[in-house]
């Protein structure tokens, strides 16, 4: 836990900060905090000057434009109702546009974003007009508008590679995301008729999750009790045997390997959806399955795979194994054959037999060089959306209650935002599934090898 | 005498493990393939309808492929494999480039956000995929991407956009091209542009290969994010969102082998590229300069 916390020390310290250039900037440098690309103008760095004080401009326009309306709206989030309005001229009625605090939200989220993206803007302004006074002081050469162009292709190549993927990621995975974070402290729900006029309510939504007492409370701990137990049976299930599956394949006296690693493998190249949703015909009550085990007379009712509870829990348990096991084979293939064959010759020596000798080598060495797969793998069943929502849907369903008995808290939260528009309950259950998967897999990846030695092989 | 019984008892305990060991193999394999089999045998099935009463179909006839690609009035599949195909190929070239600049980055470069930068990205792969989704959705749709031919432009964007996330596996790659490479490109008076372009990227093929069929693959088995941007807009579904509908309800009795005769045709090429990728995926993961 110690290390969670620990001190970070800047690695790439620069003489040009903000801070230097409030106490030694010339007046220029400080003028061109409020008019910014001013102390590179000076200097003859023309054309970023005038990029810095375009983007100045467009931000400010931004503001007075819409910018500064959207932010002010997100504090009430609206409450102007759409209203019926007598139209004289047409003879009808009308609806006068209300507010969708939804919108409000969102732009009002993206116009924080843009403000954010300003201030730092802002820093590197300063500090590039910072840079050029100094320069210029100390009679040093400074970068023309071509020198820094030749630069992002050399000392600062990573701007130039990462700009592209960073803008990406930012609107398409943590601008949505915030968003979302913020549905969960509002009472934007079919409840209650809030799904156009919505507004914040702190930390209702959690407190009515999190209560044992409330039917939506008690529905939550039985799905992270089942996702948990489906995590560990799925995750641990699939790695003991697909690991045995790839020793029987690499042992010895096995003929044929190939070809038995091409019939398993070809599970996995079939698209998951599809064979999912195979399985699930397969295993309908008058299914291949029951038909098959019927004819030969095996059964006289057909099996209930979907419909009894209990049943349905381990149907999917097992079918995650048809998925995932030539997953595990395939990956764990090239590290069984790195273990070192003088382990196995001197447990031979000792009398141990395979099962000893998978218990007290194979499996410790793997779980030492595994332990990050594991986790990834781990995250990942919690999160295995396909496999529960195309198999059996979360199916059954108790009557009256919004979860099945074989959902997922991330297929609950699918049902709860998607089909039902509980939007800000949705908000919620992501939240915690990200609690709940961030102190497991934090706390184990910053311990593994990987991280804290991470250059340790080149 | 007795070491020859003993060598005598020690190869028929070898044969009846090897023996079992094989016939256990066989017990697995025909699971795992049965219901490949079967989802072949059902596209060749002459019979309609997911009610089976025979496990072998009583005839078989090429219609339901034949119909698969000519019936397009209520499930246009030459469509669906059309949109697919464009939304397939633009982002995973998008997401090829972001790939590869992003792990080179992680991988090579020392700068002050690196390290941010790699846990931001574990942070953000914490949380459910597609908490965001119907956020993204509205998104797209206030800067006018949800309505007609913009949807392929929508979708394009979902899969490849945050695809800068997905650097590990390549930043894994280019951690094992010796930094020797690299040094003796610097001394000879390279910039760091090129000794991207010019040295790592020739030494990347499988690595390349990889990352190019795994994104190219994306559109065509996902179909949760292409349902919330699509909608009810049918002329942009994708062939995941056309297989689904296939198994609903309304469509079941009729289009039950035609999904078969789809899930076929989508599959093929699929375990073609994954079986040949799965080549460059082991090369990938053992390194590109072997000593």
């Amino acid at each position: 836990m110690a290390n969670l916390f620990k001190k970070h020390v800047n690695e790439f310290p620069s003489p040009y900060t903000v801070k230097n250039a409030v106490k030694e900037g010339s007046i220029v440098t400080k003028l061109s905090m409020l008019i910014l690309g001013l102390g590179n103008i000076a200097n003859k760095q023309i054309i970023k000057g005038l990029i810095y004080l375009a983007l100045e401009v467009s931000f400010i326009a931004f503001m007075v434009m819409s910018g500064a309306h959207n932010i002010s709206m997100l504090g009430s989030l609206g409450d102007k109702a759409a209203e019926e309005v007598w139209n004289e001229a047409k003879g009808i009625y009308e609806y006068s546009a209300g507010d969708d605090s939804l919108l409000i939200l969102l732009y009002g989220i993206a116009s924080l974003f843009v403000a954010v993206g300003f201030v730092l803007i802002w820093v590197s302004a300063v500090r590039s007009a910072y840079k050029a006074d100094y320069l210029k002081k100390n009679g040093k050469h400074i970068n023309s508008f071509a020198d820094d162009i030749k630069d992002l292709f050399d000392k600062n190549l990573h701007k130039t590679l990462m700009t592209l993927p960073m803008l990406g990621i930012l609107a398409l995975s943590i601008l949505p995301l915030i968003f979302m974070i913020s549905m969960a402290f509002t009472n934007y729900s079919k409840d209650g008729d809030h799904l156009v006029l919505f507004d914040w309510v702190g930390l209702k939504n959690f407190a009515k999750v999190l209560n044992f007492s409330d039917s939506l409370g008690q529905s939550f701990w039985s799905v992270l009790g089942w996702t948990l137990v489906w995590a560990v049976f799925a995750t641990g299930l699939n790695y003991i045997l697909g690991m045995i599956l790839a020793i029987v394949i690499n042992r010895k006296g096995t003929r044929l390997k190939s070809f038995w690693r091409f019939c398993f493998i070809l599970s996995i190249a079939v698209p998951q959806f599809v064979s999912l949703l195979i399985m699930r015909t397969m295993l309908q009550p008058s299914g291949a399955v029951n038909v098959l085990l019927q004819n030969m007379g095996l059964i006289s009712q057909p099996l209930p795979f979907f419909t009894d509870p209990t049943w349905a829990r381990v149907t999917v348990i097992v079918i995650n194994l048809w998925v995932g096991v030539p997953y595990t084979m395939l990956q764990v293939t090239g590290i069984l054959q790195n273990i070192p064959a003088e382990l196995y010759e001197a447990a031979k020596v000792d009398g141990a037999n395979a099962v000893v000798t998978f218990f007290k080598i194979t499996l410790p060495y793997m779980l030492f060089v595994t332990t990050p797969y594991l986790i990834t793998t781990f995250t990942g069943n919690v999160n295995n959306f396909n496999v529960i929502y195309l198999l059996s849907g979360g199916d059954p369903t108790p009557v009256g209650s919004t979860a099945g008995k074989t959902d997922l808290l991330v297929t609950w939260l699918y049902k709860l935002t998607i089909d039902q528009q509980y939007y800000n309950i949705g908000a919620v259950i992501g939240i915690l599934t990200f609690i709940v998967l961030a102190i497991v897999s934090l706390v184990t990846y910053r311990n593994t090898g990987s991280y804290k030695n991470e250059e340790g092989f080149q | 005498m007795n070491e020859k019984k003993a060598l005598r008892s020690m190869k028929r305990k070898k044969f009846v493990t090897n023996s079992i060991v094989h016939v256990l193999l066989s017990i697995l394999a025909v699971i795992w393939v049965f219901p490949i089999f079967w989802v072949v045998l059902t596209s060749f099935r002459a019979e309609k309808g997911s009610y089976v009463s025979s496990f072998f179909p009583k005839s078989y006839t090429l219609d339901n492929y034949k119909s698969l690609f000519t019936n397009t009035s209520v499930l246009n599949f030459p469509k669906m494999f059309t949109n697919t195909l464009i939304i397939a190929i633009f982002s995973c070239l998008i997401s090829t480039f972001f790939v590869l600049s992003v792990s080179y980055c992680m991988s090579r470069l020392r700068f002050k956000m690196r390290k941010k930068y790699m846990n931001m990205a574990m942070i953000l792969g914490l949380f459910p995929s597609f908490m965001s989704m119907v956020a993204v959705y509205y998104i797209l749709k206030s800067i006018g991407l949800s309505e007609g031919a913009m949807i392929r432009v929508a979708l394009v964007l979902v899969y490849s956009g945050a695809a800068g996330l997905q650097f590990y596996i390549a930043k894994g790659f280019f951690d094992t091209i010796p930094k020797a490479l690299d040094e003796a490109a610097y001394i000879d008076g390279c910039t760091k542009w090129q000794v991207f372009s010019k040295v790592t990227i020739p030494l990347s093929k499988p690595i390349i290969v990889y990352t190019v069929l795994t994104s190219f693959m994306g559109p065509w088995v996902d179909f949760i994010f292409a349902k919330v941007i699509c909608r009810a807009n049918a002329d942009y579904y994708t062939v995941a969102i056309g297989l689904w509908r296939m198994l609903e309800r309304e469509y079941i009795d009729k289009w039950y082998t035609c999904f078969a005769a789809g899930a076929v045709c989508i599959s093929i090429p699929i375990a073609i590229l994954f079986i040949f990728m799965q080549r460059f995926y082991t090369d990938g993961l053992s390194g590109a300069v072997k000593g």
